[in-house]
């Protein structure tokens, strides 16, 4: 059956009403330069399948993929492998669907997928509750932000330096409609990180502060002081973890007393799929649940007293609280949290522990290399998988230059920060369980021949 | 003291400036059981009709508005630990906030406890 929402005589009188001769007239303000009047200028008219599929598969060589050469590039999405059986697993037809239940009690073991999510999450981020998951980590960082305006009552959020720049322009875009007042800065080339800057600037008026652990540049620091200080003045202490992996060698932000602690879930499980899909992970203490954004999944009994799930806490939500609801997302990122899921099972607590130490022995290993050539410095050296050198020269082109070389040596901060020359000379290096000796060797090599 | 209510079911108690406010018997048995209590907290400037605390049972999430303006000088804190006071004892130990009152004349408005009990009774 065909769709024919609107007949000729309805789309007659609906001009008539609004005084349109016809629709084209609708769309005037279009420049005429700007309009369409034929086929796509310079676009081919159609070809045969075969045809299309040759040329598609020619374009598609041109690409770098990550997995192509030494691959060096983190700051908010990492390399990691991904088992086989993840990919098995998530395709089987009781789990896949990209969504968040709409009917969930039928789909007992999609709750129970989501129950195990969120105890996992819990447990890695130190947080009493974690929810079903958010979009990515740059929204649950927002959320976030807008939970900590309903708890505390109070519009500024003081953003540290270290929180990855796209984390900032999300949370500048939200705040342009909700009024918080976001309190921002750049970071600088140096192993300290901004905590005592940050406590400095807590007052009466701040909601919270937000500082990503492991930071932008790699750098780790306690959160415990900057936590206390926020407490003192009834503020609230949001942590970002762009890497979950770490969380396997460092301390939670949990256990340093941060109120809500997200995340990027993209590192487990997860590949780099240009950037998405990911999977936003969000915990935080036990007291703010009902300011909570997302989908709860929670334990329960039967009628003949079995163990069962529901989706609870719903009238936090949108679909029940309408404009009163904490957020406007009321889904999660199914089919990535169930990859998440999956590939933590397969971890274990022991196997994320020995993954996160590899991890972190081909880092140091590699600022050892690296900080040996000649006009490179290595900005921190307390890192988990990833560091800042300083390459004494504009990084961009560099890093341009080696990616000719099939190499990606990492992400320039001239990339992220395109306005701020001090940090031009910076060049963030990620390493994980994928890189070999060879690539760092390969990197190694190829820096001090492009820096002589 | 005096007791007023509201159309939207919300009682207020006046002792002198001070107010007391909570929902009605009625309301808490239209409601079933309660599970959480938001309520304001101190210093909350509220105007007549403002929403001022929400009231969650298994059936609804529900906005209580406050009956008179004034100042919120204290929220009942037990509801928070145990939020079915509302359901055992709606009209005294379930109360949700204490306000002072700005216009006493505001409670011209409101009705007293015979006119609420007929006002209920054709509901």
């Amino acid at each position: 059956m065909r769709y024919l929402p609107l007949t000729p005589a309805d789309r007659h009188e609906m001009l008539g009403v609004i005084g349109a001769a016809s629709i084209d007239d609708l769309f005037v303000d279009v420049p005429d330069a700007a309009r369409l009047d034929g086929p796509i200028h310079g676009l081919p008219m159609h070809a045969s399948e075969m045809a299309v599929e040759r040329h598609m598969t020619a374009l598609a060589r041109q690409n770098m993929t990550a997995g192509d050469g030494p691959f060096f590039l983190g700051c908010g999405a990492y390399k990691h492998h991904v088992p086989a059986s993840v990919d098995h697993l998530i395709q089987r037809g009781e789990f896949l669907t990209a969504y968040t239940p709409y009917q969930p009690e039928i789909a007992q073991g999609t709750l129970q997928m989501l129950f195990e999510f969120q105890t996992q999450v819990a447990r890695m981020l130190g947080t009493d509750v974690a929810n079903a998951s958010m979009y990515d980590g740059s929204t649950a960082c927002w959320e976030a932000i807008g939970m900590a305006r309903r708890i505390t009552r109070r519009g500024k959020a003081i953003l540290s330096s270290g929180l990855h720049p796209h984390y900032v322009s999300v949370a500048r875009t939200m705040a342009k409609y909700t009024g918080d007042a976001l309190v921002t800065a750049t970071p600088t080339l140096t192993a300290d990180t901004d905590i005592d800057t940050l406590i400095a600037q807590i007052d009466d008026d701040t909601s919270c502060v937000v500082v990503q652990y492991p930071d932008i540049l790699g750098r780790i620091a306690d959160l415990t002081p900057l936590a206390d200080a926020c407490h003192a003045k009834k503020a609230l202490l949001i942590a970002v973890v762009t890497e979950p992996v770490a969380m396997g060698a460092i301390r939670s932000p949990g256990e340093m007393d941060a109120d809500i602690v997200v995340g990027e879930g993209q590192s487990i499980g997860v590949g780099l799929q240009f950037g998405g899909p990911y999977v936003g992970l969000m915990g935080c203490k036990d007291k703010y649940i009902r300011q909570m954004p997302g989908r709860f999944c929670g334990e329960t009994v039967d009628a003949d007293g079995r163990r069962g799930f529901v989706l609870t806490l719903s009238t936090r939500e949108q679909h029940i609280r309408r404009e009163k609801a904490t957020s406007n997302i009321c889904t999660n990122s199914g089919l990535c949290a169930l990859a998440f899921s999956i590939h933590m099972t397969l971890l274990g607590e022991a196997g994320l522990r020995r993954l996160a130490a590899i991890n972190h022995a081909g880092a140091c290993r590699a600022a050892d290399r690296l900080s040996r050539i000649p006009g490179v410095r290595l900005v921190n050296d307390l890192f988990f998988n990833e560091f800042t050198i300083d390459l004494g020269k504009e990084a961009r082109p560099i890093v341009r230059a080696l990616a000719d070389k099939g190499i990606l040596a990492g992400v320039s901060l001239g990339r992220l920060y395109p306005a701020a020359d001090a940090l031009a000379t910076g060049l963030v290096v990620a390493v994980t369980e994928t890189t070999s000796e060879a690539d760092v060797e390969a990197l190694a090599t190829a820096l001090q021949e492009e820096l002589a | 003291m005096s007791r007023y209510f509201t159309e939207d079911h919300e009682w207020v108690d006046v002792d002198g400036e001070i107010g007391t406010v909570g929902i009605s018997d009625y309301a808490q048995g239209q409601l079933g059981d309660i599970v959480f209590v938001d309520v304001p907290e101190d210093g909350k400037q509220l105007t007549k009709g403002d929403e001022a605390a929400v009231v969650e049972s298994v059936k609804a999430a529900s906005d209580v508005y406050s009956p008179v303006s004034g100042t919120v000088i204290e929220g009942n804190s037990a509801l928070g630990d145990d939020p079915s006071l509302v359901n055992s004892d709606a009209e005294a130990e379930g109360w949700f906030y204490k306000i002072t009152l700005t216009d006493t004349a505001e409670l011209d408005e409101l009705m007293d406890e015979s006119a609420y009990e007929s006002f209920v009774a054709k509901l």
